[in-house]
């Protein structure tokens, strides 16, 4: 999918999904993932489609993820540290407001 | 020299003079200017390094990387040394979701300017949300890659060329296995080389830019001849075709695969084709990231040879919303280095509004940049024109085509509504959700006012875009429960008095 152009030393240990992955210091955890393969970050909304981060850059939104227990954090705008818990989002429960706080 | 970087919400002063949003180019250059101009400055950005999308990771970048990013690249280096020295406060990784009216007294000290208005800036840095005071505001937001809807671009293997971009420029990362670049614009062939020069192999670039475009940009080429495009841009389309295979006149694209992507079919006026491939990045250039001036009640017209909506700007690149510049890319696309010149422009702007620069000295010193401003100009005209995107990728024409990514609203349903008469984007978007996911509409505004505008016949400046509201950004309670005024914040966003739930809300549920 992708390589690195430098291998860089040293490593940052994190884990997708229970999955222990490595990535380096200044990575966001969208590039670590992309780094390891990983393109398929979460299921969509209404369909449950795999999605992918899209803009790398913070606008699209298709690259939410829970870190350390805090859902819907933006993968490819969160610096990746040592020892991050990320998981993957699947569908609604978790990016809509709880239930009564609809307008 | 600037301190260190300001990680907390507490960490900032209650008031500045200045605040800029925004690290890129134009940012960067404006909060330079206004901290060199004596007013204390304080640049806001979400990104953990200065140099915005264009200058992604400057800071970092070894010699190797500036060899192969070119010059263009490495003058970044030179913006952000001189914000670096020039002694602005800088807080990067902040999200700012609103820049409204200030009310009550103003908190601050000598440097209050009695006369001037102020505005309240809303943000949140290292998991706390805080309200600053500014004398005056610079967005500069910048730009975002134009959306390019069709069949399939929502599978995982799809990506935009500038994502690419900037996991090249920031990890270092090179596509592996079969990539394919399609679209249109001079950020395509620069990508691509880009690319071939770090080693990836490209399989093909597919090229939608209509045939008709270059009649209609002919007229506009003496400009071009004159310009610096010229060369760089016909340097870049020799070395591209020379490498790679260039396909022209594509006018349909489809992807296939379940899950991932496998293949990429692709239709021109003579034919059908289908590549196999591992990634595919699209692009059909960029228009300004018109949200946050569009939320916070900035006046806007449609650009028509930008094909975009843009904020009304004065000749010192402020817009209808006193105490508000937009310079750079945000305020109409010009490039990197119109939006350094016009960042200038901007702070000195703000400046004499500010009371720290006389009207004389300011018109003085804004008149070679006006000229420098101007001369950049030259050859926009033509490339407008030339790489304006096809129409059938700015209101797609198959139903199946997904249009709002968030919520997965298709054309399909969005023509149906059109053709019951919906009133607008804004009623659309009440209808069918359209919009309303956590992007707030940056993926499917421009192509919802395209879809109406086909559908009825009128102009896109006719039918207008989505009206937005603050937050501009997703806004967290647990963020706004240590804001200083959390009864009214708290209700403004989330409609409840309640601030002891910790879910994380997305905005576009709210609207
Ligand atoms: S990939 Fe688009 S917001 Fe992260």
């Amino acid at each position: 999918m992708f390589r690195r152009l430098r291998e860089a030393a040293p490593a940052l240990r994190f884990r997708f999904d229970g999955e222990p992955l490595t990535g380096v210091p200044g990575d966001t955890i969208a590039a670590a993932l992309l780094a390891s393969g990983r393109l398929a970050l979460r299921k969509s909304v209404v369909g449950g489609e795999p999605r992918a981060p899209y803009c790398m850059m913070g606008v699209c939104f298709e690259c939410l993820v829970e870190v350390d227990g805090v859902a819907n954090r933006q993968a490819c705008l969160t610096p990746l540290t040592d020892g991050m818990e990320v998981r993957s989002q699947s569908g609604a429960r978790t990016i809509r407001p709880a239930a009564g706080q609809e307008p | 020299m600037s301190g260190p970087s300001l990680e907390t919400a507490s960490a900032l002063a209650s008031r500045y003079e200045a605040v800029v949003i925004g690290a890129g180019p134009a940012g960067l250059t404006a909060a330079a200017r206004l901290a060199e101009g004596g007013a204390s400055t304080l640049l806001l950005d979400e990104n953990p390094a200065p140099g915005g999308q264009i200058y992604r990771s400057i800071e970092a970048a070894g010699a190797g990387d500036l060899r192969r990013l070119g010059p263009d690249y490495a003058h970044g280096r030179a913006v952000a040394e001189r914000f670096r020295a020039s002694g602005a406060a800088y807080a990067p990784r902040a999200t700012v979701w609103d820049v409204g009216p200030a009310t009550g007294p103003v908190a601050g000290g000598a440097a209050d300017r009695a006369s001037t208005s102020n505005r309240l800036v809303s943000l949140t840095l290292g998991g706390a949300g805080r309200a600053i005071e500014a004398g005056h505001v610079i967005l500069a937001t910048g730009a975002i890659e134009r959306p390019m809807p069709f069949p399939g671009w929502t599978l995982p293997g799809v990506m935009t060329a500038g994502a690419a971009q900037i996991a090249l420029k920031t990890a270092g990362l090179v596509p592996t296995g079969r990539v394919i670049v399609a679209g249109c614009g001079p950020l395509l062939y620069l990508l691509t080389s880009q690319l071939l020069d770090a080693g990836a192999e490209i399989a093909a670039v597919l090229d939608t830019t209509p045939r008709g475009n270059w009649l209609r940009a002919a007229p506009h080429a003496p400009g071009f001849l004159a310009s610096a495009y010229m060369g760089k841009g016909l340097k870049l389309l020799r070395t591209v075709r020379t490498r790679t295979r260039v396909i022209g006149g594509v006018t349909a694209l489809a992807t296939e695969g379940t899950g991932a992507l496998r293949a990429v079919r692709y239709g021109t006026g003579s034919g059908k084709g289908a590549l196999e491939a591992d990634l595919l990045l699209v692009h059909q250039g960029v228009v300004p990231n018109a949200n946050f001036s569009n939320a916070i009640g900035c006046a806007h017209h449609f650009d028509e040879a930008q094909r975009a909506f843009v904020p009304d700007l004065d000749d010192w690149f402020a817009s209808s919303l006193d105490g508000v510049s937009i310079p750079g890319d945000g305020g109409g696309i010009a490039g990197a280095a119109a939006a350094e010149v016009s960042g200038e422009i901007a702070a000195l702007g703000a400046l004499r509004r500010l009371g720290r620069l006389g009207e004389a000295p300011a018109m003085e010193a804004a008149l070679p940049l006006r000229r420098r401003w101007k001369s950049l100009q030259r050859g926009r005209a033509f490339l407008d024109r030339l790489y304006a995107p096809s129409p059938a990728f700015l209101a797609p024409p198959d139903d199946d085509t997904i249009v709002c990514r968030c919520e997965e609203v298709r054309a399909g349903a969005v023509r149906e509504a059109i053709g019951l008469g919906v009133a607008g984007p804004n009623q659309l978007k009440t209808f069918l959700r359209c919009g309303m996911g956590p992007c707030q509409g940056r993926f499917c505004a421009g192509t919802v006012t395209e879809m109406i505008a086909a559908g009825r016949g009128e102009s896109p400046a006719a039918v207008g875009t989505y009206r937005l509201r603050a937050p501009v950004k997703p806004v967290r309670l647990s963020e706004l429960a240590s804001f200083p005024e959390t009864p009214e914040a708290v209700l403004a966003v989330t409609g409840s008095h309640s601030t002891d739930r910790i879910e994380p809300l997305s905005t576009g549920d709210m609207q």
